[in-house]
């Protein structure tokens, strides 16, 4: 993979490209995900500001710093609501129960989800949500940790019109505090999003640019062929 | 090949399209031909051929939209679609120009046949080569055509402004040709009108293939000059 | 044309026969796989359920001839027993499951760990006696309950092994990965979420095992080797529950015999409660878990 690209903070950026191109691979590279399987290898560096997330620091670290949001909504399915949000927290040794109140509500704000289940912290599970709603819990899982970057892989791509809308929504609000980057198959989304894309074809990246060149006038044939479905 | 069938949409648009601008060429040639000759038979051709320019539109408009909703276009598609649309404007008000000309034809039949210091035929001619160039621009997508379109407009416009002086002299000079005068001139005005349509339709043309406005561009390019 | 694809009235008649005649035949199935265990339990009821007073619980076995007595001893053996063997088997084997699972899938080590459980598993239970008897016995030079406990702890752990192993993998990978996008260390993932999630399934499998070695006679006979006195002491023979019912068995005695007959009636239902425990724990667990 020969991929250089540049991902600014405070800014929304989108991995477009078909099935297998090799963006969710990627986006689990920026956060060492991938090291969760066993053979696989990476070349070149990552840096966040100035430090190199394979070099200078351990995978856990970096983890905290750059969270993720999955395809599928995996919420802990032992725990309640507010334990879920707290679970980033408490397995990293944080017990102080007023911080951890004071976290999971701003996390569940943050992600807006607080108003629907803020009566049922405790006692509801997090599996017994809807899809939307455990997307979200997801969502405020990840922001507990206080990261800076978030990398979300498709995260609406399971989820209905509505509930996509309100991620959507979402991400456009956590774009002032935190760096995100979104991979999606979906192109209308990340132009509704994103203000960069990347499409990516095979393994390679093809074009990045502002999202807005990208849909209107991209430089790459093969971008546009991807954009406009013509294929073969 | 995916979108086989948007594909073919799109391609029935611009047919569609060519069709109706066909048809607003032609109704130009008749009505300059009917000044010309005087012959009211030929405005009355002009007249029908407006409401099947009209229909065009309408169908048009309508099937754009659809693929606006329904087909999601982005980059080229979408630049394509709305360069349509705004051809298809320009073509129905060429249309209507050819209407306006057969209007003062009809004006002009009852007064005497006179010799007029502006070349009608000759003008209208130049900006029938505009709009034919324009849509041959069109057809092959090519913005090279399509600004060769652009340049000629100044020579159209220089036609119009002699004319507008000629024109005024003789009706100071020869107060009774007046009515044939003041109808000439407003002949070359709508002709002028037509080349500009036929710049639009360039312009549409180089934005939709190389996605860039150049409607911008020009000014930029006149305030340079001035 | 529709004809074609009509059912014809022979055919929903060959359809419903053909359900009905499934539906007798797993009812059959059914109850002759329940009916032995009813009528072993029936008969354990008819036999044993006389001799069973207050006495049978808290005595020890009176001497030879006389009536009375009891079994409290072997009760309570048994407990110290199992509670020594699930010191030791329990650990091990959902640390062995957990290495299965989460550390060494596919290595050449893990395949090896699972097929030594296997093995293990197969093992004659009296073979499981005789090699605790060399390794406890005979250094110790006496029978012990620390013996019994080590001999029926090593049969617990296969099960224990497998079930953790299984069960741990039952866990979806997204809850994993879940975990270690928040940036917490994997042993702490795999200990506080993945083990927790599974925690129905692998408690199911200990008592699994606990409930099949509650019953075993042959390991016990040379290493707590039984006695007739109470005693709670791991270092010292100590009675169990199935050997003294196999000792009173074999006996001369009509006494022993119909204490042996309401031992084998305490043993069963002893057992029996353990699994309906599991059947408890498990409605409440990994399916809920695993959504």
């Amino acid at each position: 993979m020969d991929i250089n690209l540049h991902i600014p903070a405070s800014q929304a950026t989108a991995l477009i490209g078909p099935s297998g191109c090799g963006k969710s691979t990627f986006v689990r590279c920026l956060n060492r995900m991938h090291e969760t399987n066993p053979i696989a290898r990476v070349t070149g560096s990552v840096h966040i500001g100035d430090l190199d997330i394979y070099a200078d620091v351990s995978p856990v670290e970096v983890r905290r710093r750059i969270g993720m949001v999955f395809q599928r909504p995996n919420p802990f399915p032992t725990m309640s609501i507010y334990d879920n949000v707290a679970s980033g927290l408490r397995l990293n040794g944080f017990r102080n129960r007023r911080v951890l109140d004071e976290v999971v509500e701003r996390s569940l704000k943050h992600s807006a989800l607080w108003d629907e289940v803020k009566d049922d912290l405790k006692k509801k599970s997090g599996a017994s949500l809807s899809g939307g709603q455990q997307q979200r819990l997801c969502i405020a899982r990840a922001l507990a940790v206080d990261p800076e970057v978030l990398l979300m892989d498709e995260p609406a791509s399971a989820l209905d019109p509505v509930s996509t809308a309100k991620i959507e929504d979402l991400i456009f609000q956590l774009k002032s505090q935190y760096t995100i980057v979104i991979v999606t198959h979906n192109m209308q989304q990340a132009a509704r999003v994103a203000e960069r894309t990347g499409f990516f074809l095979n393994g390679k990246l093809v074009e990045f640019d502002s999202t807005h060149k990208i849909f209107t006038n991209p430089s790459d044939k093969r971008t546009e062929d991807y954009i406009t479905g013509r294929f073969g | 090949m995916t979108r086989i069938r948007f594909q073919r949409s799109l391609d029935d648009l611009k047919e569609k399209l060519l069709v109706m601008a066909g048809m607003a060429e032609q109704a130009i040639q008749r009505a300059v031909e009917a000044y010309r000759v005087r012959d009211l038979s030929i405005c009355d051709l002009v007249d029908r051929g407006e409401l099947a320019i009209n229909r065009f539109e309408r169908e048009i408009d309508q099937m754009a939209l659809d693929l606006l909703a329904m087909e999601q276009p982005m980059a080229i598609d979408l630049r394509f679609i709305l360069a349509v649309i705004k051809i298809n404007a320009d073509v129905e008000r060429v249309g209507d120009s050819a209407n306006s000309i057969s209007d003062r034809v009809r004006e002009l039949q009852a007064f005497p046949v006179a010799e007029m210091p502006v070349d009608i035929p000759r003008m209208a001619s130049l900006a029938e080569a505009m709009v034919r160039k324009a849509l041959q621009s069109f057809i092959e997508a090519d913005a090279t055509v399509a600004e060769s379109v652009l340049s000629m407009d100044d020579s159209v416009d220089r036609m119009n402004e002699a004319a507008y002086f000629a024109l005024l002299n003789l009706m100071k000079t020869e107060p009774h040709l007046a009515p044939q005068a003041l109808n000439a001139l407003m002949i070359a005005r709508i002709l002028e009108r037509v080349a500009d349509h036929a710049t639009n339709i360039a312009e549409d043309v180089i934005f939709w293939v190389r996605g860039a406005d150049v409607r911008h561009h020009m000014l930029e390019n006149e305030h340079r000059q001035a | 044309m529709a004809s074609q694809y009509q059912t014809t009235a022979f055919t929903r008649f060959r359809r419903t026969t053909a359900n009905h005649m499934a539906s007798v035949l797993a009812v059959l199935s059914t109850i002759i796989v329940v009916a032995p265990l009813v009528a072993i339990f029936a008969y354990l009821l008819y036999k044993g359920a006389s001799s069973l007073n207050l006495n049978f619980f808290t005595q020890v076995p009176a001497p030879i001839g006389e009536k009375g007595g009891g079994m409290a001893n072997a009760i309570v053996g048994s407990g110290v027993l199992l509670a020594i063997s699930s010191v030791l088997g329990v650990p091990i084997g959902i640390a062995a499951g957990i290495f299965l699972s989460e550390y060494g899938r596919g290595s050449k080590l893990a395949n090896m760990v699972r097929f030594t459980a296997d093995v293990l598993n197969g093992v004659p239970s009296i073979v499981m006696g005789i090699a605790a008897y060399s390794l406890v016995v005979l250094p110790q030079k006496h029978f012990s309950a620390l013996a019994g406990g080590v001999a029926l702890g090593i049969m617990m752990i296969p099960t224990i092994t497998r079930t953790t192993e299984e069960m741990l993998l039952m866990v979806p990978h997204a809850i994993r990965e879940a975990a270690l996008g928040l940036g917490v260390p994997n042993w702490r993932s795999v200990l506080s979420i993945t083990l927790k999630t599974a925690s129905p399934g692998v408690i199911t499998g200990c008592m699994l095992a606990f409930a099949r070695v509650a019953g075993e006679t042959a390991p016990l006979l040379f290493t707590a080797f039984g006695s007739s006195f109470f005693s709670t002491s791991i270092n010292q023979p100590i009675a169990a529950l199935p050997l003294q019912i196999y000792v009173y068995a074999i006996s001369p005695y009509d006494e022993w015999h119909r204490l042996a007959w309401a031992g084998a009636l305490v043993l069963i239902v002893l057992i029996v409660v353990s699994v309906s425990l599991v059947r408890y724990v498990t409605s409440r667990g990994v399916l809920k878990g695993a959504s």
